[in-house]
């Protein structure tokens, strides 16, 4: 059995949206970004051994398809997942996180003199780079940092 | 080009071409082609920290044009201080005028006030981040000396962490194919994300902790004050500023043809005896802000094309 049909299978639902390969222990900052913790049934499981990553998380949301401009906002804290998508019980989509431009809404900025934590603002990154050199741009204060994932409000 | 409507907001937003041809306009009003450019329009002077010198630059260069000022010189006379928020302020201002020129403590308030502005916003300096009109007159000064921008070799001294004169002036000179030599004590270092994107770019430089050692001759050399701030031991500091120090002496060597520049105002770090020399160029430098304000005002306003 595969991890994929395990993952769809072991939290079997008909209609929905399965979060699989969340690196351990990143499923709960999943569900946060991803603001659907009051939405319907949600079920979150942590520390499945997997082949790709040792240890893995999986969300499964119940009844809500996402769209991929919702589930690239994870790509800061899981950038390995890889979505599911379920209708009448079978897969049918299945797609990578794709690393957005930007980031809105969705850091805050850690320098106390930048306008975005005295305003009410929403917050604004732009990316820069991509895999181990990626770092992101506060849009306000136009300082640059390293570790774009500690900054996930 | 057409820079109607834009705002000027960092000069990390303006190419080449664009920066190439702000200094041409600066230079044309400067040699009196735009008179009464401004006639009818109205800039906001919004400081919402005091800035006296930046100020009144802005204010001569619009009303020698025949344009017309209102605004703030002061946080606690405007209506931030009765809790408004900057954005409703400048959603206020906006419909009073052409064009806003704002100073604000916290990086980034420029940025915000151009997004919810209708006018065009120049940004007079955001806390510790930009001044890009100051970075612009730098520019212009730079090409009224060597009639070009390209490829000069550009030392900066002193404090290269903090200063963000020299932080917008080397991400511009990036653009010329300049090669820069950052002098300064090794705590006072330009920032790595800035020498990355130095890098990025492909601009050459190269760090040396003295005058004596820059391994080249400058044709430019950028001074910036080494503030006490910035030191928790008073004679530390005194140690370090007095190595910095720019005179005679120490301005003999690869520096010696080099044209000084300084943002102003200095306090000891160009001795007073370099005033008169041809090296000197920081007074005509602060001069020249009227004209690139002026330069800047019509651009964005549509006054000047
Ligand atoms: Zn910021």
């Amino acid at each position: 059995m595969n991890d994929t049909s395990r993952a769809r299978k072991v939290y079997a639902i008909e209609r929905g949206t399965v979060i699989d390969h969340i690196p351990s222990p990143m499923a709960l900052k999943v569900v946060q970004i991803l603001g659907v913790q009051k939405q319907g049934i949600l079920t979150v499981g942590m520390n499945f051994p997997s082949k790709r990553l040792g240890v893995k998380d999986i969300v499964k949301v119940e009844n809500l398809i996402l769209s991929s401009q919702a589930t690239d906002r994870i790509a800061l804290v899981a950038p390995t997942a890889t979505i599911n998508i379920i209708e009448g019980g079978q897969v049918v989509e299945k797609r990578p996180i794709h690393l957005p431009a930007e980031f809105k809404g969705l850091l805050r900025c850690p320098n106390p003199r930048c306008i975005s934590n005295a305003e009410k603002v929403t917050t604004w990154f732009l990316r820069e780079g991509a895999g181990a050199d990626m770092a992101v741009r506060c849009v306000y204060c136009e300082r640059v940092y390293q570790n774009p994932a500690e900054l996930v409000v | 080009m057409d820079m109607k409507g834009r705002s000027i907001v960092s000069i990390r937003d303006f190419t080449h071409e664009e920066i190439a041809s702000i200094v041409a306009k600066a230079l044309e009003v400067k040699a009196g082609k735009w008179p009464q450019a401004m006639r009818g329009k109205v800039l906001a002077t919004l400081f919402f920290e005091p800035s006296t010198r930046t100020r009144l630059s802005f204010e001569a260069a619009m009303v020698s044009m025949g344009g017309q000022v209102i605004g703030f010189a002061d946080p606690n006379v405007s209506s931030a201080k009765k809790g408004e928020s900057l954005a409703d302020t400048i959603r206020t201002v906006t419909g009073y005028v052409d064009v806003i020129a704002m100073r604000h403590p916290l990086e980034g308030a420029a940025r915000l006030a151009s997004q919810v502005a209708s006018v065009p916003v120049i940004n007079a300096g955001d806390g510790a981040n930009q001044h890009p009109t100051q970075t612009c007159l730098d520019l212009v000064t730079i090409h009224e000396e060597f009639g070009r921008l390209d490829g000069l070799t550009v030392g900066m001294l002193g404090d290269l962490k903090h200063g963000r004169t020299v932080h917008s002036l080397a991400q511009a000179l990036s653009h010329f194919r300049s090669r820069l030599v950052l002098i300064s004590p090794p705590s006072l270092r330009m920032p790595d994300h800035l020498k990355l994107e130095l890098e990025a770019a492909g601009c050459a430089f190269e760090e040396v902790p003295t005058l004596e050692s820059v391994p080249c001759k400058l044709d430019v050399l950028y001074v910036t004050r080494i503030q006490k701030e910035r030191f928790a031991d008073f004679q530390e500091y005194e140690r370090v500023a007095c190595a910095y120090r720019l005179n005679r002496e120490t301005l003999a060597g690869a520096c010696s043809q080099a044209r000084i520049m300084h943002p102003l105002p200095r306090v000891d770090e160009i001795a007073e005896e370099l005033d008169g020399t041809p090296n000197a160029i920081y007074f005509r430098q602060a001069h020249n802000g009227i004209p690139t304000r002026q330069a800047l005002l019509g651009l964005v306003t549509g006054a000047i094309r």
